[in-house]
């Protein structure tokens, strides 16, 4: 069953609004999930923000002097500190507010980052910045791997997966550790919103986006953008590889609001993991073996996470 | 009303960042800098400081924080020392290369291994080249008038710089010292409010930190030399401005009895005042000695180096920190480089000392320049002396 929100957008000005404060005319790869996960974020955001982003594919293709691809403030500093200069931004803006020195007391500070500035290099910022409680929204485009440096490994690499630092060998199977659990370790920090969401699900990604502006407090959206180039695949197949991420159970669409787990689409059954797998060359290698293993690792995954928003545990 | 206390000098600087008006603090403890920023946590708990703290999970994130709230137009202020600004490094860079006016000060500290929580300006010199303003301090006064100096220097529309003001951990950093404070109508006028040209503001969006292509990348650099040395100019005029509100005057290059010497001394930071003593008691020998208090490290001040030693014939210089394998102490070398060129000049001499907390007494400096001058005379084979140390 599905949230209403997934299929639909939750108003007609929502569905039809021209604004596109992501501008065309930057310079990502063709079929890029995470530049039209960025576009619609920013939609959903509208204009009152100030963007802070981290190094990676998005600062590169965005904001090559003396261009901008940002019709919002925006400001990239380096890799791992994004949350923290977030933090800065945020402190600056409500202690010029209350001293009435500048007026912005409904801007949002968003702060960007893919899955390696998130998940490794940046996650002591990212903690510090969510355990302080600052107010602001922390986007992770999760690509899987470091993209814009080559296609290296990083901790939010599927198990599996061939990369140029986990390729897959006569004696290796490429990468050999599970995928590291984001949103659970923001859901750690008790922080009022987390949620996933993928911009082949459009209408729930931008709800989410809403729901996260609307938030007084920091809020965690964790966002898996196909890239046909690491992940070898077509450039066509963007939007259909993220939905078969999600109907496969690999990625589960879900929401935690103020600890309270949700899903957003909740399957009635898993589609086979191989439906995604085969597509992408990163995968090719693979035994019926270890997709065997994969698939039992989805199965549980999609368990305990039905569990919790179910509340089984719950004394 | 002109205010006179006995204080300790981390808790004199936290006073200073309060009369600035700062707007925000964001900080991560480390010795010897602890003082200053739990004294500036008290301020704001009380209401006597009306500013947003960031207790920071480390100093990274300090100077990061630091970068977004200068980049929102807000008065920005941190300290740190010794490892915590190397873990700054990088970020110290893009507070210099994106403009952004963030006063820091740095409680100098040696750099591990071994650990040492004691003071030397190792961690300075590993700092030296990421485009900060950088000022060295003697004593308390010294340095909360530089505090007050630094917030107008760094925000002054030429300049737009992040400065550094550097104190001696513990030896300076924990002395109580009578210290009179200005007062806050004063102080006012001297400090303008903070008015960044192009804040982070989505009334009037800007773009900040775009990627550099070979095309562009060495412009914004020689830019920013440029920038570095002539924010000179408002440096000097900063410090003469506030001699004229406050009655105390600095200047990049502090000459003590040194007029006409055959040998001078060269030194930064707070040993300056206990080498000011041995130099007294060697002039009342009737030695031919003077010193110099070398206070503006960056933009290193040429004009002033050369025309204060330029009728010496020995210039004895202390460093408190080692560039291992190289040519001697960076002070020491940058000032060798900067006399080089000229036609009369005196021969250098360094010495290599202080580190780690070690103290150089009144007795070690008499040491010093004797050992300089005989040098002068009769040559080394080594590039610098190692002083007060066991080899």
């Amino acid at each position: 069953m599905a949230e209403p929100t997934v299929y639909t957008p939750k108003s007609i000005t929502e569905l039809m609004t021209g604004e596109e404060n992501f501008a065309p005319g930057h310079r990502a790869c063709i079929g890029c999930g995470e530049a039209l996960a960025v576009r619609l974020v920013c939609k959903a955001l509208g204009d009152s923000v100030i963007i802070v982003n981290a190094t990676g594919c998005m600062e590169v293709v965005s904001s090559q002097l003396p261009y901008t691809s940002w019709r919002v403030p925006w400001i990239h500093t380096l890799f791992e500190n994004t949350a923290a200069v977030a933090s800065g931004i945020e402190a600056g803006l409500k202690i010029l507010t209350k001293k009435g020195r500048r007026l912005l007391p409904d801007v949002k500070v968003v702060a960007m980052a893919g899955d390696g500035g998130t998940s490794d290099i940046g996650i002591q910022a990212l903690s510090g910045a969510l355990e302080r409680g600052h107010n602001f929204i922390y986007i992770c485009f999760d690509n899987e791997a470091y993209m814009n440096t080559g296609i290296q490994r990083s901790s939010a690499t599927p198990y599996g997966a061939s990369t140029t630092t986990s390729p897959a060998g006569k004696v290796s199977i490429g990468q050999i550790t599970w995928k590291k659990n984001m949103p659970a370790i923001a859901v750690a920090h008790d922080i009022p919103y987390v949620a996933t969401a993928c911009p082949s699900y459009p209408f729930d990604l931008m709800t989410k986006v809403s729901k996260a502006v609307a938030t007084n407090g920091p809020s965690y959206l964790h966002i898996l953008s196909v890239c046909p180039t690491g992940w070898r695949c077509p450039t066509e197949l963007t939007i259909e590889i993220g939905r078969l991420a999600v109907q496969t159970g690999i990625f589960p669409l879900y929401e935690v609001e103020n600890g309270k787990y949700k899903l957003s689409l909740d399957l009635l059954k898993l589609r086979p993991v191989t439906d995604y797998l085969k597509l992408q060359g990163r995968f090719r290698h693979l035994s019926e073996d270890v997709i065997n293993e994969i698939q039992q690792r989805v199965n549980e995954e999609y368990i305990k996470l039905k569990e919790k928003v179910d509340g089984k545990f719950l004394a | 009303m002109v205010s006179k206390a006995g204080i300790e000098v981390s808790v004199a600087i936290s006073e200073a960042v309060r009369l600035a008006n700062t707007d925000v603090v964001a900080a991560y403890p480390i010795t010897p800098q602890t003082h200053i920023v739990e004294h500036l946590a008290e301020l704001v708990a009380n209401g006597e400081l009306n500013a947003e703290y960031i207790p920071v999970e480390s100093e990274h994130s300090a100077m990061s924080a630091c970068l977004g709230s200068a980049a929102a137009g807000a008065r920005t202020f941190t300290a740190t020392a010794g490892q915590g600004l190397e873990l700054m490094h990088e970020v110290l860079y893009v507070a210099s290369s994106m403009r952004l006016p963030i006063v820091m000060a740095v409680a100098n500290r040696a750099l591990s291994a071994p650990i040492s929580i004691w003071g030397d300006h190792s961690d300075v010199m590993a700092v030296r080249d990421t485009g900060w303003i950088q000022i060295f301090t003697e004593n308390g006064q010294e340095v909360v008038d530089n505090v007050l100096c630094d917030f107008r220097i760094a925000e002054d529309r030429r300049v737009l710089l992040p400065v550094m003001i550097h104190l001696d951990g513990f030896h300076l950093t924990h002395m109580i010292e009578p210290i009179t404070f200005p007062e806050q109508g004063k102080v006012d006028r001297f400090i303008p409010p903070n008015d960044y040209p192009l804040p982070l503001d989505p009334n009037k969006p800007v773009a900040m930190g775009g990627f550099g292509p070979p095309s562009i990348y060495s412009e914004t650099k020689w830019a920013q030399e440029v920038n570095l040395r002539t924010a000179k100019e408002v440096i000097l005029q900063a410090w003469n401005e506030f001699g004229d509100a406050f009655g105390r005057h600095y200047s990049p290059v502090e000459c003590y009895r040194c007029d006409n010497c055959r040998v001078l001394l060269l030194t930064m930071g707070s040993f300056s005042e206990t080498a000011m003593a041995a130099i007294d008691k060697m002039k009342n020998e009737g030695k031919d000695v003077g010193l110099i208090n070398f206070r503006l490290w960056r933009p290193f001040p040429f004009d002033e180096i050369r025309q204060a030693v330029k009728d010496a014939e020995v210039l004895i210089v202390l460093d408190r920190a080692l560039s291992f394998g190289g040519p001697g102490g960076p002070v020491c070398s940058e000032i060798r480089s900067a006399l080089y060129q000229q036609d009369k000049k005196p021969k250098v001499i360094g010495f290599v000392g202080g580190l780690g907390g070690r103290d150089i007494s009144v007795a070690g400096f008499e040491e010093m320049i004797s050992r300089g001058i005989e040098i002068s005379e009769t040559g080394s084979s080594r590039e610098f002396e190692i002083f007060g140390v066991r080899e």
